[in-house]
Protein backbone atom coordinates (compact mmCIF):
# COMPACT_ATOMS: atom_id res chain seq x y z
CA UNK A 1 0.00 0.00 0.00
CA UNK A 2 1.21 3.38 -0.79
CA UNK A 3 1.54 6.94 0.89
CA UNK A 4 -1.65 8.54 -0.42
CA UNK A 5 0.49 12.20 -0.16
CA UNK A 6 3.74 10.93 -1.75
CA UNK A 7 3.56 7.21 -3.07
CA UNK A 8 5.87 5.95 -0.44
CA UNK A 9 5.32 2.65 1.67
CA UNK A 10 2.24 3.69 3.81
CA UNK A 11 2.63 2.41 7.42
CA UNK A 12 -0.33 2.71 8.11
CA UNK A 13 -4.31 2.72 6.84
CA UNK A 14 -6.98 4.13 8.50
CA UNK A 15 -10.14 2.68 7.13
CA UNK A 16 -12.54 4.54 9.05
CA UNK A 17 -10.65 7.57 6.80
CA UNK A 18 -9.50 5.82 3.99
CA UNK A 19 -6.54 7.17 4.06
CA UNK A 20 -3.09 5.11 4.40
CA UNK A 21 0.21 7.59 4.93
CA UNK A 22 4.52 7.14 4.87
CA UNK A 23 6.08 7.63 8.16
CA UNK A 24 7.13 11.24 7.37
CA UNK A 25 3.14 12.02 6.37
CA UNK A 26 1.60 10.05 8.79
CA UNK A 27 3.40 12.34 11.74
CA UNK A 28 2.52 15.63 9.97
CA UNK A 29 -0.82 14.75 9.40
CA UNK A 30 -1.38 13.73 13.58
CA UNK A 31 0.27 16.70 14.29
CA UNK A 32 -1.89 18.86 12.02
CA UNK A 33 -5.09 16.96 12.96
CA UNK A 34 -4.39 18.13 16.81
CA UNK A 35 -4.07 21.69 15.86
CA UNK A 36 -7.64 21.46 14.04
CA UNK A 37 -9.45 19.44 17.32
CA UNK A 38 -7.60 22.08 20.05
CA UNK A 39 -8.73 25.07 17.64
CA UNK A 40 -12.16 23.38 16.85
CA UNK A 41 -12.96 22.64 20.44
CA UNK A 42 -11.84 25.74 21.76
CA UNK A 43 -9.08 24.11 24.16
CA UNK A 44 -5.78 26.29 24.56
CA UNK A 45 -3.44 28.63 23.03
CA UNK A 46 0.11 29.22 22.68
CA UNK A 47 -0.37 31.62 25.51
CA UNK A 48 -1.98 28.87 27.49
CA UNK A 49 0.36 27.01 30.52
CA UNK A 50 -0.85 23.28 29.90
CA UNK A 51 -0.21 20.57 32.53
CA UNK A 52 0.15 17.24 30.35
CA UNK A 53 -0.52 14.51 32.67
CA UNK A 54 1.83 11.84 31.76
CA UNK A 55 1.09 8.17 32.51
CA UNK A 56 4.44 6.66 30.86
CA UNK A 57 2.04 5.27 28.02
CA UNK A 58 1.58 5.90 24.38
CA UNK A 59 -1.20 8.13 24.35
CA UNK A 60 0.46 10.60 27.34
CA UNK A 61 3.73 10.84 25.93
CA UNK A 62 2.25 10.86 22.08
CA UNK A 63 0.19 13.83 23.47
CA UNK A 64 3.37 15.56 25.17
CA UNK A 65 5.08 15.07 22.07
CA UNK A 66 2.66 16.51 19.72
CA UNK A 67 2.13 19.42 21.99
CA UNK A 68 5.98 19.82 22.37
CA UNK A 69 6.23 20.11 18.59
CA UNK A 70 3.54 21.99 18.47
CA UNK A 71 5.31 24.38 20.31
CA UNK A 72 2.87 25.19 23.39
CA UNK A 73 3.96 25.87 26.94
CA UNK A 74 3.72 22.75 28.32
CA UNK A 75 4.84 20.95 31.58
CA UNK A 76 4.45 17.11 32.85
CA UNK A 77 2.58 15.91 35.87
CA UNK A 78 3.54 11.86 37.04
CA UNK A 79 0.91 10.64 39.14
CA UNK A 80 3.11 7.69 41.14
CA UNK A 81 0.61 5.18 42.35
CA UNK A 82 2.42 2.63 44.00
CA UNK A 83 1.63 -0.56 41.76
CA UNK A 84 3.90 -3.07 41.74
CA UNK A 85 2.19 -6.05 39.98
CA UNK A 86 5.54 -8.45 39.70
CA UNK A 87 6.64 -5.72 37.11
CA UNK A 88 7.59 -2.71 38.81
CA UNK A 89 4.61 -1.03 36.84
CA UNK A 90 5.06 2.29 38.93
CA UNK A 91 8.75 3.11 39.42
CA UNK A 92 9.14 1.55 35.52
CA UNK A 93 6.13 4.58 34.27
CA UNK A 94 8.08 7.02 35.98
CA UNK A 95 11.54 6.28 34.78
CA UNK A 96 9.91 6.40 30.79
CA UNK A 97 8.53 9.88 31.75
CA UNK A 98 11.74 11.39 33.33
CA UNK A 99 13.84 9.70 30.10
CA UNK A 100 10.99 11.60 27.72
CA UNK A 101 11.20 15.14 29.38
CA UNK A 102 15.03 14.97 29.59
CA UNK A 103 15.45 14.13 26.02
CA UNK A 104 13.21 17.44 25.40
CA UNK A 105 14.28 19.48 27.85
CA UNK A 106 10.93 19.78 29.26
CA UNK A 107 9.68 19.89 33.50
CA UNK A 108 8.27 17.21 34.98
CA UNK A 109 6.21 17.48 38.32
CA UNK A 110 5.92 14.17 40.09
CA UNK A 111 3.67 13.44 42.94
CA UNK A 112 4.31 10.01 44.63
CA UNK A 113 0.82 8.64 46.31
CA UNK A 114 2.39 6.28 48.77
CA UNK A 115 4.66 9.24 50.19
CA UNK A 116 1.76 12.04 50.18
CA UNK A 117 -0.40 9.83 51.26
CA UNK A 118 1.37 7.11 53.36
CA UNK A 119 -0.64 4.60 51.24
CA UNK A 120 0.06 3.13 47.63
CA UNK A 121 -3.17 2.90 45.52
CA UNK A 122 -3.89 -0.74 46.15
CA UNK A 123 -3.78 -0.24 49.68
CA UNK A 124 -5.80 2.80 50.03
CA UNK A 125 -8.59 0.50 47.90
CA UNK A 126 -8.08 -2.38 50.36
CA UNK A 127 -9.17 -0.21 53.58
CA UNK A 128 -12.56 1.27 51.03
CA UNK A 129 -15.44 -0.32 49.85
CA UNK A 130 -14.79 1.51 46.81
CA UNK A 131 -14.11 -0.95 43.52
CA UNK A 132 -14.90 -3.89 45.02
CA UNK A 133 -11.53 -4.77 45.41
CA UNK A 134 -10.56 -3.20 42.14
CA UNK A 135 -8.52 0.06 42.81
CA UNK A 136 -9.77 1.26 39.47
CA UNK A 137 -12.06 3.22 41.45
CA UNK A 138 -9.56 4.57 43.58
CA UNK A 139 -7.15 5.37 41.20
CA UNK A 140 -9.13 7.59 39.10
CA UNK A 141 -10.42 9.51 42.53
CA UNK A 142 -7.13 10.16 43.24
CA UNK A 143 -5.65 10.86 40.21
CA UNK A 144 -8.49 13.41 39.26
CA UNK A 145 -7.75 15.22 42.99
CA UNK A 146 -3.86 15.10 42.35
CA UNK A 147 -4.43 16.13 38.61
CA UNK A 148 -6.73 19.36 39.92
CA UNK A 149 -4.71 20.53 42.60
CA UNK A 150 -1.18 20.48 40.82
CA UNK A 151 -2.60 22.28 38.02
CA UNK A 152 -4.21 25.27 40.35
CA UNK A 153 -1.41 25.46 42.71
CA UNK A 154 0.92 25.84 39.66
CA UNK A 155 -1.61 28.68 38.45
CA UNK A 156 -1.68 25.83 35.22
CA UNK A 157 -4.35 26.96 32.65
CA UNK A 158 -5.05 23.79 31.62
CA UNK A 159 -4.78 20.11 32.30
CA UNK A 160 -4.92 17.97 28.96
CA UNK A 161 -4.77 14.21 29.05
CA UNK A 162 -3.80 11.18 26.38
CA UNK A 163 -7.84 10.11 26.30
CA UNK A 164 -8.05 8.62 23.24
CA UNK A 165 -11.39 7.78 20.94
CA UNK A 166 -11.28 4.63 22.08
CA UNK A 167 -11.10 5.74 25.79
CA UNK A 168 -14.08 8.05 24.67
CA UNK A 169 -16.59 5.68 22.85
CA UNK A 170 -15.85 3.02 25.43
CA UNK A 171 -16.91 5.38 28.34
CA UNK A 172 -19.93 6.60 26.12
CA UNK A 173 -21.07 2.94 25.59
CA UNK A 174 -21.00 2.01 29.46
CA UNK A 175 -22.58 5.04 30.50
CA UNK A 176 -25.48 4.43 27.26
CA UNK A 177 -25.87 0.76 28.27
CA UNK A 178 -26.70 1.78 31.80
CA UNK A 179 -28.47 5.02 30.57
CA UNK A 180 -25.97 7.36 33.33
CA UNK A 181 -27.02 10.52 32.00
CA UNK A 182 -25.31 12.65 34.03
CA UNK A 183 -21.80 10.73 33.17
CA UNK A 184 -23.28 10.92 29.20
CA UNK A 185 -23.73 15.42 29.98
CA UNK A 186 -19.95 15.49 31.51
CA UNK A 187 -18.55 13.78 28.53
CA UNK A 188 -16.92 16.52 26.24
CA UNK A 189 -13.70 16.94 24.70
CA UNK A 190 -13.55 20.34 26.89
CA UNK A 191 -14.45 20.69 30.72
CA UNK A 192 -14.88 24.34 31.49
CA UNK A 193 -13.03 26.04 34.58
CA UNK A 194 -16.59 27.18 35.91
CA UNK A 195 -15.88 26.91 39.62
CA UNK A 196 -12.87 28.65 41.67
CA UNK A 197 -11.47 25.24 42.65
CA UNK A 198 -11.80 23.44 39.36
CA UNK A 199 -9.08 23.66 36.64
CA UNK A 200 -9.86 23.46 32.97
CA UNK A 201 -9.44 20.29 30.94
CA UNK A 202 -8.98 18.96 27.64
CA UNK A 203 -8.76 16.08 25.22
CA UNK A 204 -6.60 16.99 22.10
CA UNK A 205 -6.57 13.31 21.31
CA UNK A 206 -10.41 12.29 21.47
CA UNK A 207 -10.88 11.80 18.10
CA UNK A 208 -8.16 9.63 17.49
CA UNK A 209 -7.81 5.83 17.56
CA UNK A 210 -6.11 4.36 19.86
CA UNK A 211 -4.22 2.25 17.02
CA UNK A 212 -3.32 5.55 15.57
CA UNK A 213 -2.18 6.39 18.85
CA UNK A 214 0.26 3.41 19.10
CA UNK A 215 1.37 3.75 15.51
CA UNK A 216 2.50 7.60 16.22
CA UNK A 217 4.49 6.25 19.46
CA UNK A 218 6.26 3.72 17.12
CA UNK A 219 7.13 5.74 14.22
CA UNK A 220 8.19 8.63 16.05
CA UNK A 221 10.48 6.65 18.48
CA UNK A 222 8.90 7.13 21.79
CA UNK A 223 9.60 4.27 24.51
CA UNK A 224 6.61 3.74 26.52
CA UNK A 225 5.48 0.93 28.69
CA UNK A 226 3.80 -1.52 26.90
CA UNK A 227 2.62 -3.41 29.54
CA UNK A 228 -0.85 -3.08 31.07
CA UNK A 229 -1.30 -1.70 34.23
CA UNK A 230 -1.63 -5.63 35.93
CA UNK A 231 -5.00 -4.29 37.54
CA UNK A 232 -6.84 -3.36 34.02
CA UNK A 233 -7.29 -7.00 33.58
CA UNK A 234 -10.53 -8.39 32.76
CA UNK A 235 -11.72 -4.17 33.04
CA UNK A 236 -15.08 -3.49 31.77
CA UNK A 237 -13.66 -0.94 28.91
CA UNK A 238 -11.19 -3.39 27.80
CA UNK A 239 -14.15 -5.61 27.25
CA UNK A 240 -16.15 -2.47 25.87
CA UNK A 241 -13.15 -2.20 23.71
CA UNK A 242 -13.36 -5.75 22.13
CA UNK A 243 -16.83 -5.34 21.60
CA UNK A 244 -16.24 -2.10 19.65
CA UNK A 245 -13.24 -2.97 17.75
CA UNK A 246 -15.39 -6.18 16.52
CA UNK A 247 -17.68 -3.48 15.09
CA UNK A 248 -15.19 -1.40 13.76
CA UNK A 249 -13.57 -4.64 11.91
CA UNK A 250 -17.06 -5.02 9.80
CA UNK A 251 -18.19 -1.66 9.60
CA UNK A 252 -14.86 0.68 9.39
CA UNK A 253 -15.39 4.22 10.91
CA UNK A 254 -18.26 2.43 13.27
CA UNK A 255 -16.50 4.10 16.19
CA UNK A 256 -15.51 7.25 15.45
CA UNK A 257 -19.37 8.04 13.97
CA UNK A 258 -20.85 7.07 17.31
CA UNK A 259 -19.08 9.09 18.84
CA UNK A 260 -19.18 12.41 16.88
CA UNK A 261 -22.64 11.91 16.45
CA UNK A 262 -22.85 11.78 20.24
CA UNK A 263 -20.82 15.33 20.61
CA UNK A 264 -24.04 16.63 17.43
CA UNK A 265 -25.91 15.22 19.77
CA UNK A 266 -24.89 17.16 22.89
CA UNK A 267 -24.58 20.50 20.78
CA UNK A 268 -28.10 20.27 20.24
CA UNK A 269 -29.11 19.37 23.34
CA UNK A 270 -30.21 15.99 23.35
CA UNK A 271 -28.51 15.04 26.80
CA UNK A 272 -28.99 18.36 28.38
CA UNK A 273 -29.91 22.12 27.57
CA UNK A 274 -27.58 23.69 24.71
CA UNK A 275 -24.21 24.57 25.24
CA UNK A 276 -23.46 27.75 25.66
CA UNK A 277 -27.02 28.23 27.69
CA UNK A 278 -26.79 26.65 30.98
CA UNK A 279 -23.23 24.96 30.83
CA UNK A 280 -20.46 27.95 31.18
CA UNK A 281 -22.60 29.40 34.10
CA UNK A 282 -20.14 29.47 37.58
CA UNK A 283 -20.52 27.19 39.73
CA UNK A 284 -22.67 24.70 37.76
CA UNK A 285 -21.16 21.72 36.12
CA UNK A 286 -20.43 20.23 33.02
CA UNK A 287 -23.87 18.07 33.25
CA UNK A 288 -25.66 20.95 34.54
CA UNK A 289 -25.48 20.64 38.31
CA UNK A 290 -24.68 22.50 41.30
CA UNK A 291 -21.17 22.41 42.02
CA UNK A 292 -20.35 23.36 45.84
CA UNK A 293 -16.87 24.05 47.36
CA UNK A 294 -15.18 21.10 49.68
CA UNK A 295 -14.41 22.68 52.48
CA UNK A 296 -11.23 20.41 53.18
CA UNK A 297 -9.28 20.72 49.92
CA UNK A 298 -11.66 24.01 47.93
CA UNK A 299 -12.04 21.20 45.18
CA UNK A 300 -15.61 21.54 43.85
CA UNK A 301 -18.04 18.67 44.84
CA UNK A 302 -21.89 17.96 43.58
CA UNK A 303 -22.97 17.63 47.03
CA UNK A 304 -22.35 19.96 50.26
CA UNK A 305 -19.36 19.06 52.35
CA UNK A 306 -16.52 16.80 51.94
CA UNK A 307 -15.72 15.73 48.19
CA UNK A 308 -15.37 11.88 47.38
CA UNK A 309 -11.78 12.32 47.09
CA UNK A 310 -11.60 13.83 50.92
CA UNK A 311 -14.42 11.31 52.25
CA UNK A 312 -12.55 8.97 51.11
CA UNK A 313 -9.15 9.78 52.77
CA UNK A 314 -10.93 10.40 56.00
CA UNK A 315 -12.52 7.14 56.22
CA UNK A 316 -9.25 5.44 55.57
CA UNK A 317 -7.53 7.48 58.60
CA UNK A 318 -9.88 6.40 61.44
CA UNK B 1 11.24 -21.97 4.25
CA UNK B 2 7.86 -21.36 3.41
CA UNK B 3 6.69 -20.83 7.09
CA UNK B 4 5.70 -17.08 8.68
CA UNK B 5 6.29 -16.69 12.63
CA UNK B 6 4.06 -14.20 14.20
CA UNK B 7 4.11 -13.24 17.93
CA UNK B 8 1.87 -11.28 19.98
CA UNK B 9 3.23 -10.88 23.47
CA UNK B 10 4.35 -14.32 24.76
CA UNK B 11 2.32 -16.10 22.13
CA UNK B 12 3.95 -17.82 18.93
CA UNK B 13 1.68 -18.23 15.86
CA UNK B 14 3.43 -20.22 12.57
CA UNK B 15 1.26 -19.22 8.71
CA UNK B 16 2.06 -20.33 5.67
CA UNK B 17 4.03 -17.76 3.73
CA UNK B 18 2.43 -16.00 0.78
CA UNK B 19 -0.66 -14.74 2.16
CA UNK B 20 -1.42 -11.12 3.38
CA UNK B 21 -1.08 -9.77 6.99
CA UNK B 22 -4.92 -9.70 6.62
CA UNK B 23 -5.37 -12.94 6.14
CA UNK B 24 -3.04 -14.40 8.41
CA UNK B 25 -4.06 -12.32 11.18
CA UNK B 26 -7.70 -14.19 10.37
CA UNK B 27 -6.46 -17.57 10.22
CA UNK B 28 -4.87 -17.02 14.30
CA UNK B 29 -8.21 -15.04 15.13
CA UNK B 30 -6.77 -12.13 16.09
CA UNK B 31 -8.55 -8.71 15.32
CA UNK B 32 -6.52 -6.19 12.92
CA UNK B 33 -8.52 -3.13 14.89
CA UNK B 34 -6.83 -4.26 17.75
CA UNK B 35 -2.77 -4.76 16.36
CA UNK B 36 0.32 -2.82 14.48
CA UNK B 37 2.50 -5.28 13.04
CA UNK B 38 6.19 -4.96 12.69
CA UNK B 39 8.86 -6.35 10.51
CA UNK B 40 12.55 -5.92 11.31
CA UNK B 41 11.00 -2.95 12.97
CA UNK B 42 9.20 -1.33 10.77
CA UNK B 43 5.51 -1.11 10.30
CA UNK B 44 3.62 -2.69 7.78
CA UNK B 45 0.11 -2.56 6.09
CA UNK B 46 -2.36 -5.42 6.01
CA UNK B 47 -1.78 -5.61 2.34
CA UNK B 48 1.83 -6.35 3.14
CA UNK B 49 1.88 -10.07 1.37
CA UNK B 50 4.37 -12.16 3.85
CA UNK B 51 7.41 -13.92 2.81
CA UNK B 52 8.82 -17.71 3.96
CA UNK B 53 11.21 -16.80 7.39
CA UNK B 54 9.42 -13.01 8.50
CA UNK B 55 8.79 -12.66 11.82
CA UNK B 56 5.91 -10.77 12.37
CA UNK B 57 5.59 -9.06 15.80
CA UNK B 58 2.15 -7.82 16.56
CA UNK B 59 1.79 -4.73 18.66
CA UNK B 60 -1.56 -4.76 20.83
CA UNK B 61 -2.75 -0.88 21.21
CA UNK B 62 -5.80 -1.52 23.76
CA UNK B 63 -5.26 -0.43 27.52
CA UNK B 64 -8.16 0.37 29.83
CA UNK B 65 -9.07 0.77 33.46
CA UNK B 66 -11.73 3.17 34.42
CA UNK B 67 -15.09 3.73 32.19
CA UNK B 68 -17.37 5.41 34.14
CA UNK B 69 -16.87 8.65 35.68
CA UNK B 70 -13.63 9.22 34.06
CA UNK B 71 -12.36 12.95 33.55
CA UNK B 72 -15.30 14.66 35.79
Amino acid sequence: MKCRQCEAKAVINMRQHKLALCANHYIQWIVTQTQRFIEKYHMFTHQDRILVAVSGGKDSLSLWDILWQLGYLTEGLYIGLGIDGGVNYSSRSHQLCVQFAAQRNLNLISVNVPQTYGMSIPEIAAHTQRGKNKPCSVCGLTKRHIMNQVALEGNFDVLVTGHNLDDEVATLFGNTLNWNVGYLQRQRPLLLDNHPGLVRKAKPLCRFYEREMAAYALVRGIEYIYDECPYAEGSTSIYYKGLLNQLELDRPGAKLSFYLSFLQAKETGFFSKPINLEYGEENVGAGGETLYTCPKCGQPTTAKGLCSFCRMMEKISR
Amino acid sequence: MDIVKVVLRDQEFEVKAGMTLRHALEKIGVNRETVLATRNGELITDDEILQGGDVIKLIAVISGGLVQGVFQ
